[in-house]
């Protein structure tokens, strides 16, 4: 857990907490910084203890976007070769739940970060937005994407393509925010709302999770097989027994992850 | 901390900042410097740990006299200049988490009106005159205006100082709410020192949610607001003030509040 340079890890409760921890150059998210996130979020993945993933940053926000002095001098092949874009991938292939908590601005790679999780919690005056069109290029590790099954072709064009930045409050009504509080609380409505996954059978949300984002990228009529396939699977754990004994008996489960 | 502007005075008394419009012979007409100079000394004192409360008000025998005419000559699309000049000031003034006080010195027109109605609190004087001088160049009222008045003063009221423009006297102001006091000339800076130490002394913590609560809940759902309520009091239950106010109605004393 120490050998992080950018980035902060903790455990509370049964959470993992990675903190993006370069306050100086509001989180600039450099190369080094996402592969410590990917190895960070695995790890959690990996951890028996641990039930929800966040995501949050230190200082004034929670990322301004890419480490832009990193990657300027670089030319095509030089990026074909270090492809340091594909320690996203490793981002997205997380099975546990990941809540970004947002308090300031979540900008650029912010903004793809804070999309690469499954909830995002935000501060009521939290903004959030892609700039790269005014530096000539574009979001790099998924932005276009991810916005755009978030939001639809047509906002979502218009806040990448424009690069102004949009409230916390206009994504919170579209759908792309979970939760928005005053920033003073924002770590513990995180916590709160993590607790209502942590108290949730384990596989079963696994479970859901892979098939929500099935959803983002399959035919409806794959993800209805993949969605039945999960649903039938949850039947090898004691979790499904101890929840329909539960509701029989009408009292409290106690699930076990198991 | 006087320097550095050239149209306001910005001046810091104890826990107290004052801005002061200071074009006096112009009638403090509001130019494109003078509203990024409030803008940027609002900027300031929002970032001022000590200060807790903060004043405007005018030099001389006005508090301000609108727009200035002369330096919107050449533009032709006034929305633009609104959303260029005024707008970054009026959502400075809702941002701001500490009490602004307009001490409304005498007439306020035009957009001078409109930044005093973008106060939390107004203070005038008997020659006040406010003056929605918007429609007798063929405007509408604009800077906030619009949003503001029918909140404060009832939708059909707010329609005939719209349309109408007659004057409002500073005598009328406070049966109208849209000024807190009105204080005679003698006594007008005292008052509005003491009017404003009152809230620089207040619990800033509850201050400031109450100002950003009230303001958003009055465009939003009652249980959205009922959420939001809930959420603030969970901070300002945090807050040392809190801990210091219930300290001293158990003591039977006059509470001390130091704003954390």
């Amino acid at each position: 857990m120490s050998n992080n340079e950018y980035i902060r890890v903790s455990k509370t409760e049964s959470f993992g907490i990675v903190t993006l921890d370069r306050p100086e150059v509001f989180n600039a998210l450099n190369w080094q910084m996402v592969k410590e996130i990917a190895n960070q979020l695995e790890a959690f993945d990996q951890d028996r203890q641990i039930s929800v993933i966040i995501v949050n940053g230190s200082g004034r926000m929670f990322a301004a976007g890419a480490d832009i002095s990193e990657m300027k001098d670089e030319s095509p092949v030089s990026l074909e070769y270090a492809d340091p874009f594909r320690d996203w991938e490793r981002i997205m292939r997380i099975k546990k739940p990941m809540i970004a908590s947002v308090h300031g601005s979540a900008l650029g790679g912010g903004f793809e970060l804070a999309l690469h999780c499954d909830c995002i919690i935000a501060a009521e005056n939290s903004q959030f937005g892609f700039p790269e069109v005014t530096l000539g290029v574009l979001p790099g590790a998924g932005g276009t994407q991810l916005l755009t099954h978030a939001l639809g072709r047509r906002k979502a064009l218009e806040i990448i393509g424009v690069g102004i930045p949009i409230s916390a409050r206009y994504l919170y009504e579209n759908g792309v925010v979970n939760v928005v509080c005053a920033s003073e609380i924002l770590h513990e409505e995180t916590l709160q709302f993590a607790r209502t996954f942590a108290k949730r059978p384990a596989v079963a949300l696994r479970a859901i999770k892979e098939s929500v984002l099935a959803a983002e990228h399959q035919s409806i009529h794959d993800g209805m097989l993949f969605e039945r396939k999960n649903f039938y699977l949850t039947f090898a754990t004691d979790d499904q027994k101890e929840g329909m004994n539960a509701f029989k008996e009408k009292r409290q489960p106690r699930f076990k992850g198991v | 901390m006087t320097d550095a502007y050239q149209e306001i005075i910005y001046t810091k008394q104890k826990n107290i900042a004052t801005i002061r419009l200071n074009r006096p012979d112009a009638y403090n007409a509001l130019t494109p410097i003078m509203l990024k100079e409030i803008t940027k000394s609002l900027k300031h004192a929002n970032k001022d740990p000590e200060i807790r409360a903060i004043m405007m008000t005018g030099s001389g025998r006005a508090f301000s006299a609108g727009q200035d005419l002369h330096s919107v000559g050449e533009v032709t699309r006034y929305g633009d200049f609104l959303k260029s000049s005024y707008h970054p000031l009026l959502k400075m003034m809702r941002s701001v988490e500490k009490p602004i006080v307009a001490a409304v010195n005498g007439t306020a027109a035009g957009a001078g009106m409109s930044i005093a109605l973008a106060a939390d609190f107004r203070l005038v004087q008997p020659r006040t005159k406010f003056v929605s001088a918007f429609v007798n160049i063929g405007l509408i009222p604009d800077a906030g205006f619009l949003s503001v008045l029918p909140r404060i003063v009832g939708y059909a009221k707010a329609m005939e100082i719209s349309v109408l423009g007659d004057p409002i006297a500073g005598t009328e102001a406070v049966g109208l709410h849209l000024a807190s006091l009105c204080i005679d000339e003698a006594e007008w800076e005292e008052q509005i020192e003491q009017f404003t130490r009152r809230l620089a002394d207040s619990p800033a913590r509850a201050m400031g949610l109450i100002k950003r609560y009230m303001y958003d809940g009055m465009d939003q759902p009652y249980d959205v607001l009922l959420e939001k309520e809930a959420a603030a009091q969970t901070i300002a239950g945090q807050s040392a003030d809190h801990v210091e106010g219930l300290n001293a109605f158990k003591e039977k004393r006059t509470p001390t509040f130091t704003g954390h």
